[in-house]
C-alpha cells in the first residue's frame, strides 16, 4: 500500500528530509547578474586552472558536493549515496566528480530539471527508511554545453533573442533523515511533454507545457492552491518560456502572483544572455543559493521548485525530431 | 522516421509560442551586416591595392590577398575576437572569407583538446565541410552549364 503517494504522480513524505547543507558554485558571469551575490564560491574563468571545460565542470561539481558536506559538516564517510547529474554526455561530469569523492553513486538525468529529480528520489529513499543522508548534485558549463549541444566557442554566432545561456556552475546539497534546516515536504514527477517545438533555440517554448502541466498536477494532486506557496519557481524557461507558463496556467484559471523563473533572475537583460540561463545549474544554484539563503533569513517559508528539462540531443533534432520537454516540482519549507 | 505531423494541441501551442516569440531585430540586423560586411570588403579592397601597387596585376593579387583576408580572420578568432564581431554583425562577419576562416580555426581551436590527429585533424572542417561540400558542386555544376550552354 502505497502510503505516501498523493494523486496521479505526486508523493508527500511522513518524515520530511532535511537540507542540512548546501552548496553553489557559479562562473563570473553569474556572479556578475542580480542575484550574484547569492552564490557560495565564485570560479574566475572557464577553465579554472583545468586543460578543458569538461575538466572544469567536473571540477566544479566536485567542490559544490564537498561545499555542501561542509556547511551540512559531515563527513563524506557518513553520506551513503551520491545522486548527480549533468547535460554531457554519459553524464561524465558527475561519474568522474563521484570517481574523486568515493560516495556510492546513482547517476541521473533530466536535463536542466535534474536537481529536482535528484531531489525527489534522495528524499524518497531517506523517507523510505533506505538511507540518513544522501548528496544530490548537478552542473552545467557554458563551454562543454555549448561544444556538445551547439558549436565552437570561438564561431562567429549571433545569439538569438529566444535562445539561453547555459550556466557555469554546480548546486549540490545534503539531505538528511534528522537535523536541522529546510525540509523536502512534497515532490511530483513530471510527465514528457512533447508540442511540437522543433527549433533547438526555442528551449523555454519546448519546456513551458510540462512546466505547466507539473505544476497543475501538483496542486490538484495535494489539493493546493498556488497561494499555499511563497515563491514559486520554475527551472530555466527563461523570458519567453516564462510568459508561456503564464499563459498556459491561466488557461487553467490560475492567476500567479508570487512567481518567477531561475532562468530569469540570473542574468541581467544587458548581459547578453538571450532569454535568460539555463543548464542544470540554473536551477540548482538559484534554489540552493539565492532561495536557499532567502529561506534561512525567513523571508520565505514555503517554495515550490518547478525545474524544467528539454530531453534532447544534437542528434535528434538534427534528424528532425521534435523537443520534449520534462518538468518535476520539489516543495521546500521551513 | 520522426513524427512531423503536430495534432491540433500542438498547432494550437506553436501558435500561442509565434505569438510571445520576440520580434527580431531585422533592421538592426540588416544595417550591422552590411557595415561590418562592407567594412571587411573594403580592408581586402585596400591590401588589393598594396599587393597591386608591389607590381601584381589584378588577377595575381586576387591569392595574396585571400591569403592575407584568412590570417586576419584566423588571427582574430584566434584572439578571441571574430566571434564578438559575429555577435554584432551576423551574417556581415560569416559571408567573408574571414568568416570562413574563423569557421576552420574555431572548430580547430576547440577540438585541439582531444588531440592533434583524431581531434583537430578531423573535426577541424565541422563547420566548414559543408561550405566546402557544395560551392564545390555547385561550381561543378555552373562549369557543366556553361559548357553545354556558352561552349
Amino acid at each position: 500500500m502505497a502510503d505516501k503517494l498523493r494523486g496521479i504522480q505526486s508523493v508527500q513524505f511522513i518524515n520530511p528530509p532535511v537540507i542540512i547543507g548546501v552548496g553553489t558554485i557559479v562562473g563570473p558571469k553569474e556572479a556578475a547578474g542580480p542575484i550574484g551575490d547569492r552564490f557560495h564560491q565564485v570560479i574566475p574563468d572557464y577553465l579554472y586552472g583545468e586543460d578543458t571545460p569538461e575538466q572544469a565542470e567536473t571540477k566544479i561539481l566536485k567542490e559544490a558536493i564537498e561545499l555542501a558536506l561542509k556547511n551540512g559538516n559531515i563527513a563524506p564517510s557518513a553520506v551513503q549515496f551520491l545522486l548527480a547529474g549533468d547535460l554531457l554526455n554519459q553524464i561524465v561530469s558527475s561519474g568522474f566528480a563521484a570517481r574523486q569523492l568515493g560516495i556510492a553513486f546513482l547517476g541521473i538525468y533530466g536535463a536542466c530539471s535534474t536537481i529536482a529529480e535528484g531531489l525527489s528520489i534522495g528524499s524518497m529513499i531517506i523517507d523510505g527508511g533506505f538511507a540518513d543522508n544522501i548528496v544530490v548534485g548537478a552542473s552545467s558549463h557554458y563551454q562543454s554545453a555549448e561544444r556538445q549541444y551547439r558549436y565552437p566557442i570561438e564561431l562567429n554566432i549571433q545569439h538569438k533573442a529566444t535562445s539561453q545561456w547555459t550556466v557555469t556552475g554546480a548546486g549540490a546539497a545534503v539531505i538528511a533523515s534528522g537535523g536541522q534546516g529546510p525540509r523536502v515536504t512534497t515532490a511530483t514527477i513530471g510527465k514528457v511533454m512533447d508540442m511540437g517545438t522543433k527549433n533547438p533555440n526555442e528551449m523555454g517554448p519546448a519546456m513551458a507545457p510540462a512546466a505547466a502541466d507539473t505544476f497543475i498536477r501538483h496542486l490538484q494532486d495535494l489539493g493546493r492552491s498556488p497561494e499555499y506557496y511563497d515563491l514559486i519557481l520554475t527551472g530555466d524557461l527563461g523570458n519567453v518560456g516564462k510568459q508561456l507558463f503564464l499563459t498556459l496556467v491561466k488557461k487553467n484559471g490560475i492567476t500567479l502572483n508570487k512567481y518567477d523563473d531561475c532562468g530569469v533572475i540570473i542574468f541581467d537583460k544587458g548581459q547578453r544572455s538571450g532569454a535568460g540561463g539555463s543548464g542544470c545549474a540554473c536551477a540548482a544554484t538559484v534554489t540552493f543559493g539565492h532561495a536557499f539563503k532567502e529561506l534561512e533569513a525567513g523571508n520565505l517559508k514555503k517554495i515550490l521548485l518547478v525545474a524544467t528539462g528539454a530531453l534532447l540531443s544534437p542528434l535528434t533534432y538534427q534528424q528532425g525530431e521534435s523537443i520534449p520537454g520534462i518538468a518535476h516540482a520539489v516543495s521546500i519549507e521551513t | 522516421m520522426p513524427n512531423k505531423k503536430l495534432t491540433e494541441p500542438q498547432k494550437e501551442y506553436q501558435k500561442l509560442v509565434k505569438q510571445k516569440r520576440p520580434r527580431v531585430p531585422v533592421v538592426r540586423n540588416f544595417i550591422a551586416s552590411f557595415m561590418v560586411g562592407g567594412l571587411i570588403c573594403v580592408i581586402g579592397q585596400i591590401v588589393m591595392n598594396y599587393f597591386m601597387e608591389g607590381g601584381f596585376s589584378q588577377k595575381e593579387a586576387i591569392a595574396p590577398t585571400l591569403a592575407s583576408m584568412i590570417f586576419i580572420g584566423a588571427l582574430l578568432t584566434g584572439l578571441r575576437i571574430y566571434d564578438e564581431i559575429g555577435e554584432f554583425a551576423g551574417a556581415g562577419a560569416a559571408v567573408p572569407i574571414t568568416g570562413f576562416s574563423n569557421t576552420v580555426v574555431s572548430a580547430a581551436m576547440d577540438f585541439k583538446r582531444e588531440g592533434f590527429v583524431l581531434g583537430m585533424g578531423s573535426k577541424m572542417f565541422l563547420i566548414a565541410g559543408p561550405v566546402l561540400v557544395f560551392g564545390i558542386l555547385t561550381g561543378f555544376v555552373v562549369a557543366i552549364i556553361k559548357v553545354f550552354l556558352v561552349g
